[in-house]
């Protein structure tokens, strides 16, 4: 089965000239299946844009980033945005759900886009609300669920149907430090049973619930540690 | 002491004897601090001679019991309405050697900083593993002193980052080292852009060292 994210020699380089700058300069990151992966590195060190560009909301200036062993780089637009909705799902700080939507709606949001039939989609995301433990809140709206409840129903979205790879950026950033912690156990139990997760984070307590922490400094790889029952020397996947 | 106003919270409860005690008190802070049978009886003793504690008549064959006397109560009560003094924090070595890091020549900060963050992130992970199989729901006490050692390492890591981002900013402060005179006036470094920078005293690559 194909690798859920593969990303080789990523720079991107905004602007030109004297005003050029170098977000990104030389990045090789690889996310297996059951792995989960973080993020982390001061203001600026280049974190948001190797998400973006992990999943094809943003390109990268050189080097190739394949999704599911597809090169999204070499993508057009319209194709780009297929990966988008078929195998990848993004977790942001806050409104990742559309308020006029119910949950579930949201959760079937992607499938439907994708031309899966209303019927099959709901199916698939009252499965996915499931997953995250939360088949209740199916019919209620967005401003009817607490802030950790909208973040597990966008992971529950994330992953829908055959979906794999979670891209999380600082997703309990506006959470208290209690629903923070349920929201990263969730996002770790959905990555032990068998999806991919890159997670986003300023905090250091939660970085710690990944199975390794890829730390970036001024759009490189400072240095990468091991996490949850990694051993040092059984790192792979990342060269600084 | 900890161990002293834990025994008389736990006494607040009901009488107990040593070997209970003991175990209480490990069951209820997740083992984080073991104690020997020797500490709790010594504890015991000392508690009865300040008067605190007092033996519980009881069968002649089953372990002495001790209850709470009025002042034990009271010293009991004082506890949960006083906070835990700041004021004096013990001595810490990891203050003290940054310190001495950034004052002793020909020691590279950076990698002391590197070494240490580390370190403290083995032990964050270390810690996580742990919480990770314990529900709060369930074992709220034992989760509560591991997210207390959680938060802790958290912050020095924190604290890590900040020390190097100073000494990026404002190079060390190698020239006030003992025995040394310092002539000029000790103030705020410039940040880059400064002219006539002297070179650093001890040749050491510091960045904006523009005292």
């Amino acid at each position: 089965m194909s690798v859920p994210l593969e990303m080789k020699g990523i720079t991107r380089t905004h602007g030109h000239g004297v005003g050029e700058v170098h977000a990104l300069r030389g990045i090789d990151l690889t996310v297996r299946e059951g792995e989960l992966v973080a993020v982390m590195g001061p203001s600026g060190s280049g974190k948001s844009s190797l998400l973006n560009i992990a999943g094809g909301l943003d390109s990268p200036t050189s080097g190739s980033v394949r999704v599911a062993g597809r090169d999204v780089a070499r993508l057009g637009a319209r194709d780009r945005a297929a990966v988008r909705r078929r195998d990848v799902g993004f977790v942001f700080q806050d409104l990742n759900l559309v308020p006029a939507l119910t949950a579930v709606e949201n959760v079937a949001l992607p499938l439907e886009l994708d031309g899966v039939r209303p019927g099959a989609a709901r199916a698939d995301a009252e499965a996915a609300l499931a997953d995250v433990g939360l088949p209740e809140v199916a019919d209620r709206f967005p401003e009817d669920l607490s802030g950790g409840q909208q973040q597990c129903v966008a992971i529950a979205r994330a992953l829908v149907g055959r979906r794999r790879l979670v891209l999380a950026d600082e997703p309990t950033g506006a959470l208290d430090s209690v629903t923070g912690e349920s929201v990263i156990r969730l996002l770790r139990a959905r990555v032990d049973a068998g999806a991919a997760g890159l997670l986003v984070t300023h905090d250091a307590r939660y970085a710690a619930w990944a199975d390794r922490t890829v730390h970036l400094r001024d759009g490189l790889v400072a240095g990468t540690d091991g996490g949850l029952g990694t051993d040092l020397d059984e790192l792979q996947g990342v060269d600084a | 002491m900890s161990i002293r106003q834990g025994f008389l919270a736990l006494l607040s409860e009901q009488p107990m004897h040593g070997y209970q005690l003991r175990q209480e008190f490990e069951r209820r802070t997740g083992s984080a601090w073991p104690l020997n049978i020797g500490q709790a009886y010594t504890t015991l003793a000392r508690l009865q001679r300040d008067g605190l504690v007092e033996p519980v008549d009881g069968a002649e064959d089953s372990p002495e019991q001790f209850r709470l006397t009025g002042a034990g109560i009271a010293q009991a009560k004082v506890w949960w309405s006083t906070a835990v003094g700041r004021e004096r924090p013990g001595r810490d070595e990891l203050a003290i050697k940054l310190a001495l890091a950034v004052t002793v020549p020909g020691v590279d900060v950076a990698a002391v900083v590197r070494r240490q963050r580390d370190e403290t992130l083995r032990a964050l992970r270390a810690l996580t593993k742990q919480k990770r199989d314990l529900d709060p729901a369930t074992d709220l006490a034992h989760s509560l002193v591991l997210e207390s050692q959680v938060f802790a390492a958290e912050a020095e890591v924190r604290w890590l980052d900040h020390v190097e981002a100073s000494v990026a900013a404002y190079g060390s402060a190698r020239t006030h080292t003992a025995g040394t005179a310092d002539t000029e006036t000790a103030g705020p470094a410039r940040t880059a852009g400064g002219n006539n920078r002297p070179s650093t005293p001890t040749g050491a690559p510091t960045k904006e060292m523009t005292r």
